[in-house]
């Protein structure tokens, strides 16, 4: 897995994609989950909090600690990704796929609160391939603990060229 | 009165055997393609699909998105711009419209009386000036009410389509309602399902890897 490292800084990027998801930002600024990342290396924690109400306390990390700042909305959350060193997401199939492509160590949370909850499909099944970790916002603690980023597997990239080559057969166009 | 419930019965059941049977090789040339972009992850796997199309083929295109969906025609038109430099792209033959959703999440139910005829007028509307041969689609529910239209443009004899439906990535043990909808009226011709659990489910489901 590659790491995003620059001037020894080690960015954790949070995202919670286009809606809201309060439990997952008051997790990751959690004191617990802070001081986790802290002694695994990480220096920065930047969270994307869309539409949620809560707003984590910045921190400069003038003191050495972890630093701590948020923003709403970003065109660019690819950007974001490609310079963190551990994406923690939502279990948004779009976040998930653009993490991974990038090569970056994962760790999705599943929102409880949703009606709908199939997304937690997806997450627990890339989990069973080890190409992530997955986990609720309580559990978050206990798998940053646990998590061992070496044991990853890199997801080979998917490719639409099977259901191309059905939908140009069954038109009766040729193979080429 | 009997005599015509009959026959139209016999039309429904010859047109959902006659969906999903393969046209014969060399029958097509360039299709009149509608392409329904469903929001955020739907969208990107639909552009990942297109990205891999003979795209000459699927000439004319038309773009639907919701028309509470600001980003999925804004990123097909930056898809299409992509491939421009490439021969055989003529602007007029692409078009990117918006649709009405008959509801949006958290809308009450009285109102949304008033809005699922809309919608249902908008979809016929647009079906009509479209006629395509082809629909490719993905979920999640704006592309129920088009696909509908154009089974009963099939049954009715307007224009004879193929519907090919693709489920999502996210769907791993079970189908979307959208997918199950098509998946079960047989409304879809060549249905695609991204983990292998699901194929097991659905044995007239291809199962073709991840798209993303």
């Amino acid at each position: 897995m590659e790491d995003g490292e620059n001037d020894g800084k080690r960015l954790v990027f949070v995202t919670v994609g286009t809606t809201s998801f309060d439990a997952l930002v008051k997790a990751v600024v959690s004191e617990n989950v802070k001081e986790e990342l802290h002694k695994r290396g990480y220096t920065h924690l930047l969270i994307q909090m869309g539409r949620g109400i809560y707003s984590p306390p910045k921190d400069d990390g003038a003191d050495g600690s972890l630093a701590v700042d948020y923003f709403t909305f970003s065109s660019s959350i690819a950007d974001y990704i490609r310079s963190a060193s551990l994406v923690i997401s939502h279990a948004g199939s779009g976040s998930i796929f653009e993490t991974l492509k990038l090569g970056k160590p994962l760790i999705v949370v599943v929102n409880e609160d949703l009606m709908d909850n199939h997304q937690c499909e997806l997450a627990e099944e890339l989990e069973e391939r080890k190409h992530l970790y997955c986990a609720r916002p309580h559990t978050l603690h206990q798998t940053l603990t646990k998590m061992e980023l070496e044991s990853l597997v890199r997801c080979a990239p998917g490719d639409g060229t099977p259901v191309a080559r059905i939908i140009d057969r069954f038109l009766g166009f040729p193979d080429d | 009165m009997l005599s015509l419930v009959i026959v139209l019965v016999v039309r429904v059941l010859y047109v959902m055997y006659h969906c999903g049977k393969p046209f014969p090789k060399g029958a097509s040339r360039s299709l009149t393609t509608l392409i329904v972009l469903g929001s955020g992850g739907h969208t990107a796997e639909m552009l990942s699909l297109l990205s891999v199309l003979r795209m000459d083929r699927f000439t004319p295109r038309f773009y639907i998105a919701a028309a509470t969906d600001n980003m999925s025609l804004h990123k097909a038109r930056s898809f299409e711009h992509s491939l421009a430099d490439k021969p055989a792209t003529k602007e007029a033959s692409l078009q990117y419209t918006q649709i009405y959703r008959s509801r949006e999440v958290g809308q009450s139910y009285v109102t949304s009386v008033w809005t699922t005829i809309l919608a249902t007028v908008h979809a016929l509307w647009l079906m009509i000036r479209i006629r395509p041969q082809v629909i490719l689609c993905n979920g999640p529910g704006t592309c129920i009410p088009l696909c509908v239209i154009a089974f009963l443009f099939k049954v009715v004899g307007i224009r004879w389509s193929s519907i090919f439906y693709v489920e999502s990535v996210a769907r791993v043990q079970k189908l979307s309602l959208s997918g199950l909808l098509l998946y079960k009226l047989r409304i879809a011709d060549q249905f695609f399902v991204q983990w292998p659990q699901l194929q097991k489910n659905y044995p007239r489901a291809h199962y073709v890897g991840c798209l993303m």
